[in-house]
């Protein structure tokens, strides 16, 4: 009987406990959205209220896709973070297979040398950068922004894979080989999937700081053309502080997306990351 | 091979996408985002009935990353063929560093006079490297329904400031002054260097600090600090955490008297706010003291030497220096005043009226604008943080003077 | 033994290699040259040797800026340390029980600040915070705690805390995803055998999950270190590159920003700035010696 009565009381404490951290997470989410819909006058006399028949506007949002071409901006960034994110996965898998399955000579400090990139920003390198792309022709272009987030990505995603890859058993490598599967068969068919739940993780770090990025998109590729959504806004806040409807409706515009595809995408990643614990 | 390999892949992915400015095109350069409509739609339009074969971008950066993003820019060689310039120092910079072209001789540059040309110029005076666009006058606007609900006067003197200041406190409907510190700049540029140049009677004041003739801790200036110690008492509650934009919302939604502020103001009270607007210029110490204002050399115009098409950004420069470019800017960007000989007729009363302090009081620009700002510890950093935290209460008017005084003595030998 | 040739090797790693060396490898090595050069007036780079870092370190108009800097990093990190990691902790633990409804939906939500943009974040809790909307004073004053409230970003005292606050509510997804990973990936029998002898959950936690994931720990702990040295974007976007009040803000990333690019008229300098930057990477390269060489193999011979 107590020990129901403690189970219960372990539940609803665990349940009040991630209800608390939702809200706390969901509150400023939330508030903009509800305020994106009101009137200025709504906003400003009663934040927290849902907007009503009296005050609901959405002034802002005409304002945000009249003034500034918000889903060009939204197909830049999704190009590219899906572009980065494909080819640091795949060198990154290549690359930690390399380093974890076969040893030769400097593999060690290549592996170091590698490494190097998780600790320093390659913030710090930007006027190379910047001239790089010069000479390269490739200012104001996508490209070079998948090349930087490439480069940026790789080392934490090569550490995180290898860590995994060190932990499949060697029976089924060596069963392989002995059947006489060829070195990419293996690496392809037998690796790639087994470390799929790693992937996933992965996946999501190097996906948040492409996305969010400000900083190279402002100095590698300011254009109109190929502006990503983060630089968007921050320009769209930068001319419109005070317009309030406009600023939340941007930022809700901004926000939505990445609210929808994680949604989506979310379902695919914890089942990732619960398959590689069941195997 | 694989390097030659990767080499050509990116050259063929920066031929298919690449967009950079061809002959016959124009890139400007400039961080007034807030204008980028006024370029597009009158602008550079009235520019290309004269040109209609030259193609202009105006292509602006948010304030903040301006500069920054200008000097990746610039040294990677892909900036814009006209450059908005900063005045005086950071715009030296560029030229020494031989990014901008010199403009002497070239054609529209007669049509400014010295006086304007001087924050975009070398030491010697003898190297012009931008042109004059416009300045800033600043001033206090005050909302004028509540001035008149409160039965008040814009006030003349300090104390008469203060005096009105108290009363709106005392009314306990508005706040007296919106202004905040969270972005810092404004507690110089438009507090600091604003009110305190009737202290040190504009020009003599900042013309003495440079010949090493007065000093930041002599009493002219201790008192601009102390003015500014004492608003405190009028500002919003939370005024520290307070941002400009905050403080546009503030003083727009009328529940606000006066705001410390500068004429590029104008425009967004005039759209934003829904009472009659007005302004009077920064209070002097004494009645009958002669008034000082800031009438700050803020805006101009130069060419980036590796620009591909320096001869259209000549004609596009010689344009901005026309009786059109002056008129359409002064009256269709409320609030800068174009800095060039022509006589123009400005349209908005309060634009106006602030321009004509330029006949009752006396002009000068910025304190620290003009080589002070060039050593380390920077001044202007160093102001935007002093005067911060002389009206968080944080720092007295002594500590304050002292400080920016010692750092300008570090590094700073008058006459040199 | 193994059958492999060196054309596999180089096939695996050449991609990564290529990319890592031209973009990353290079530029900052360039930036590392830069460090022991001067710029002249004219934007002339010559040799100066280590006189960018004495002055760094021993000028006082260059070392106090630098140490307060790092001062407020540090108590950036800690408070990540004490309030990130442990909640993080917290709610990984707590997902990871058996029966947890809406387990899943909770860690979508959770997780869902870290994919919003800092500005997107730094704009949100500005307003939120702002003393002239009025949302948190008012919400505070519903649970009675009205006259608590103060212009926390505004303030020297409070402003550092702030954001660090900020930083957390953004952040804390990515430890507990970290933990939840690796407190699922035990095995089942291990817990179920601790059932079985009767161990309450508390003590299975204590005694059985926490020593198993402490390598993912370690993990987290160094992730959190190199993340906060190398943080920028936040202050940057709510504070500036000034940083305020009174610099109260300024951590190494904002220190380094405004040494390399300038700020208003402070003009910039790229090899002052490599010095500064090259100053961050051994912080940071310190930490991570420590960690691999001291905790990592400790952490490891204990665990498995």
């Amino acid at each position: 009987m107590t020990k129901n009565i403690g189970k219960l009381s372990a539940t609803a404490f665990t349940q009040l406990v991630l209800a608390l951290f939702t809200l706390i997470s969901m509150f400023p989410i939330v508030l903009i959205i509800i305020n994106a819909f009101k009137s200025r006058d709504g906003i400003f006399d009663n934040p927290m209220a849902l907007p009503t028949s009296e005050t609901f506007s959405l002034v802002g949002f005409h304002k945000v896709l009249d003034k500034s071409p918000f889903l060009h901006f939204f197909e830049n960034s999704l190009i590219v973070t899906v572009g980065s994110l494909v080819l640091i996965l795949l060198f990154a898998a290549m690359a930690a297979w390399a380093l974890s399955e076969y040893k030769f000579k400097g593999s060690r400090w290549l592996a170091v040398y590698l490494a190097f990139g998780i600790m320093v920003p390659i913030r710090l390198g930007t006027v190379s950068i910047l001239q790089l792309a010069v000479q390269f022709n490739l200012v104001n272009t996508l490209t070079i922004l998948v090349l930087v987030y490439v480069a940026q990505g790789l080392p934490l995603a090569i550490m995180i894979l290898s860590e995994f890859m060190q932990q499949i058993p060697k029976e089924l490598k060596e069963a392989a080989r002995c059947d006489g599967v060829g070195e990419f068969k293996i690496f392809f068919q037998i690796i790639l999937p087994l470390i799929r739940p790693a992937v996933a993780t992965v996946a999501v770090f190097t996906m948040v700081p492409i996305w969010n990025d400000l900083w190279f998109p402002l100095i590698l590729a300011p254009g109109e053309e190929t502006q990503t959504v983060t630089l968007g806004v921050q320009q769209f806040i930068g001319q419109y502080v005070t317009d309030w409807n406009a600023v939340l409706a941007s930022l809700s515009l901004a926000v939505a997306p990445v609210l929808l595809m994680y949604i989506f995408a979310s379902r695919q990643l914890i089942r990732g990351i619960t398959a590689g614990a069941v195997k | 091979m694989q390097a030659k390999r990767f080499t050509r892949a990116a050259l063929i992915a920066a031929l298919m996408t690449a967009g950079l400015a061809q002959a016959g095109s124009l890139t400007i350069e400039s961080w007034r985002v807030d204008d980028k409509a006024l370029w597009e739609d009158v602008l550079i339009p009235a520019f290309n009935k004269k040109y209609p074969d030259i193609k202009v971008k105006f292509s602006p950066t948010a304030p903040t990353e301006y500069d920054s993003s200008l000097t990746a820019r610039l040294t990677g060689g892909t900036a814009g063929d006209l450059i908005t310039l900063r005045p005086f120092d950071k715009s030296l910079d560029l030229f020494k560093k031989g990014q901008i072209e010199a403009l002497n001789g070239k054609k529209g540059i007669e049509n400014f006079p010295a006086s304007a040309k001087v924050a975009w110029q070398t030491d010697d005076g003898k190297t012009v490297f931008g042109l004059p666009m416009a300045s800033v006058i600043h001033g206090i606007l005050y909302n004028k329904k509540v001035f008149q609900e409160l039965n008040l006067q814009p006030p003349k003197t300090t104390d008469e400031f203060f005096k009105v200041a108290e009363a709106i406190k005392k009314s306990g409907k508005y706040t007296p002054i919106a202004l905040g510190t969270a972005d810092q700049w404004e507690a110089n540029q438009i507090v600091f260097t604003s009110f305190g140049a009737p202290y040190w009677k504009g020009e003599e004041g900042r013309k003495a600090l440079i010949a090493g003739k007065e000093k930041f801790t002599d009493a002219p200036f201790v008192a601009a600090f102390d003015f500014e110690s004492k608003l405190a008492p009028y500002l919003a509650k939370g005024y520290q955490a307070q941002t400009y934009g905050d403080t546009q919302t503030l003083f727009a939604s009328g529940k606000a008297a006066m705001v410390p502020a500068g004429s590029w103001d104008i425009s967004y009270y005039n759209t934003n706010a829904k009472f009659e607007l007005g302004a009077f210029p920064p209070p002097v110490p004494k009645a009958g003291d002669k008034c000082y204002i800031s009438d700050h050399t803020d805006i101009g115009m130069g060419v980036n030497s590796k620009s591909k098409n320096k001869d259209d950004a000549y004609k596009f420069v010689e344009w901005m220096g026309s009786q059109e470019f002056a008129d359409l800017y002064t009256n269709k960007v409320t609030g800068f005043f174009s800095l060039s000989s022509h006589l123009i007729a400005v349209k908005d009363p309060v634009a106006k009226q602030m321009l004509d302090w330029r006949k009752s009081c006396s002009s000068t620009i910025r304190l620290n604008a003009q080589i002070m700002n060039r050593g380390e510890p920077n001044m202007e950093n160093e102001l935007w943080n002093v005067n911060s935290q002389v009206l968080n209460g944080k720092m007295t008017a002594k500590d304050a003077a002292a400080r920016i005084q010692t750092g300008f003595e570090k590094w700073y030998k008058p006459g040199k | 033994m193994k059958r492999f040739s060196f054309w596999h090797v180089v096939v695996f790693l050449a991609p990564a290699f290529l990319i890592y060396t031209v973009f990353s490898a290079y530029p900052l090595l360039d930036t590392l040259r830069q460090g022991f050069y001067t710029t002249s007036d004219t934007g002339h780079q010559s040799w100066i040797g280590i006189a960018n870092y004495t002055k760094l370190l021993t000028d006082p108009q260059w070392s106090d800026g630098f140490w307060n800097a790092m001062k407020n990093n540090v108590k950036f990190f800690l408070i990540h340390m004490c309030i990130q990691n442990p909640i993080g902790l917290l709610l990984a633990a707590l997902l990871s029980l058996k029966g947890v409804k809406g387990a899943k939906a909770y860690q979508t939500v959770l997780f869902l600040p870290t994919l919003l943009s800092v500005v997107i974040i730094g704009f949100i809790w500005q307003l939120i915070l702002s003393p002239l909307w009025g949302v948190s004073e008012s919400l505070m004053t519903h649970v009675g705690l009205g006259e608590h409230f103060a212009p926390w970003l505004g303030q020297e005292e409070t402003a550092l805390i702030t954001l660090a606050l900020i930083s957390v509510w953004q952040f804390v997804g990515i430890p507990m995803m970290l933990i939840y990973a690796s407190l699922i990936a035990i095995p089942e029998e291990i817990i179920e055998a601790a059932v079985v002898e009767g161990a309450s959950p508390w003590r299975i936690f204590w005694t059985i999950r926490l020593p198993l994931i402490l390598p993912t720990l370690g993990l987290v702990t160094i992730l959190t270190f190199v993340g906060n040295f190398n943080a920028f974007d936040l202050i940057y976007s709510v504070k500036g590159a000034i940083a305020g009040p009174n610099f109260s803000t300024d951590i190494l990333g904002t220190y380094f920003y405004r040494t390399f690019f300038g700020y208003q008229s402070q003009v910039g300098s790229p090899t002052m700035g490599a010095a500064v930057a090259t100053t961050m990477f051994l912080i940071i390269l310190a930490g991570v010696g420590v960690y691999t060489f001291l905790i990592q193999r400790k952490l490891q011979r204990h665990s498995f």
